[in-house]
């Protein structure tokens, strides 16, 4: 039964090769994706650490900039 | 109702969203592979490599559905000033260009044994492959201009001419004589697929617009954070 899975009467290779280009690129636009979202985020945490009291504080009263130092892994 | 789609407002949402939606895509991608894979039927005359309209139908349909989305949201965005909109259809459109070349190189795959060749320049392929095109314009567009005001114009632009093209991919089987074989499913009319493997379709379908929308959320918060970097910049 796996042989007939596999091998789907000669027509296999097609098809194989089709879903997995597409899970494929599925994966490779999730990785690309991630790292530049992690890569904002870093970016985003080191320059926060940069800022005086004062100035972090003033940072910290929009809700977005709240919301990006509290979901450091949201994905 | 516009100040709904306030960045910050949003930004609450599509945070938290990513981790279930990714979840959830997982689920319907393990139902549908299985479904497509082992347990939908093959096909009278195409035997098994009818299997890979699971994947090359549904990245198809998104890829164009992608595409009317980001044009009709640069062009509202364009007319009423809504810069989140552009923000909205830059976010979308990575996905839009993925599903455009799967559903090229998943329909070049399926061609071989169907047709006795991995390509021919026939009207449906082509506007596909012309879609891409703009896809890329659109993407290169937004790396290229670094004032904001002429990346909306640019962009409008590009996706006005697109869309142009969306009609032609869809009739196009039908305006002229082609290898690639009319449409199967139709909303208004009584469709030419079995449900045995309508299902299959459908989950799939399911599968890869739950997929986009991950991407879409995932790249939009990116941009947002970007936003947000540039603002600690001026502080």
């Amino acid at each position: 039964m796996i042989y007939d899975i596999l091998l789907m009467n000669g027509y296999g290779i097609y098809v194989w090769s089709a879903f997995a280009f597409t899970l494929l690129s599925f994966i490779s636009l999730y990785v690309i994706i991630k790292i530049q979202y992690t890569k904002e985020k870093n970016k985003f945490i080191a320059k926060f650490g940069t800022l005086n009291s004062e100035r972090a504080a003033f940072a910290k009263s929009q809700s977005i900039n709240k919301e990006i130092l509290s979901n450091i892994s949201s994905i | 109702m516009f100040k709904y789609f306030e960045p910050n407002k949003i930004y609450s949402v599509t945070s938290k969203a990513p981790k279930y939606v990714l979840m959830l895509f997982i689920i319907i991608l393990s139902i549908g592979l299985t479904e497509a894979l082992i347990l939908s039927p093959e096909d009278y005359k195409q035997s098994h490599s009818v299997r890979i309209m699971y994947v090359h139908v549904p990245a198809a349909w998104i890829s164009l559905g992608i595409f009317s989305a980001i044009t009709f949201l640069s062009v509202i965005g364009y007319i009423f000033k809504i810069r989140n909109f552009f923000l909205i259809s830059k976010s979308l459109a990575p996905s839009g260009l993925v599903f455009n070349i799967i559903a090229l190189v998943t329909g070049s795959i399926w061609g071989k044994p169907t047709w006795g060749t991995w390509w021919a320049w026939d009207a449906r392929i082509t506007s596909m492959l012309i879609l891409v095109l703009f896809y890329i314009m659109y993407l290169v567009a937004w790396r290229i201009y670094e004032d904001n005001d002429k990346v909306f114009k640019a962009t409008s632009i590009i996706t006005i001419f697109g869309i142009i093209n969306v009609p032609i991919i869809k009739y196009s089987v039908d305006w002229w004589n082609t290898l690639h074989q009319p449409a199967s499913i139709n909303i208004l009319s009584k469709s030419s697929i079995h449900i045995s493997m309508m299902y299959p379709l459908l989950i799939m379908t399911a599968a890869f617009a739950l997929f986009s929308i991950l991407i879409f959320l995932m790249k939009y918060n990116t941009e947002l954070i970007k936003i947000k970097n540039k603002g600690l910049d001026r502080l």
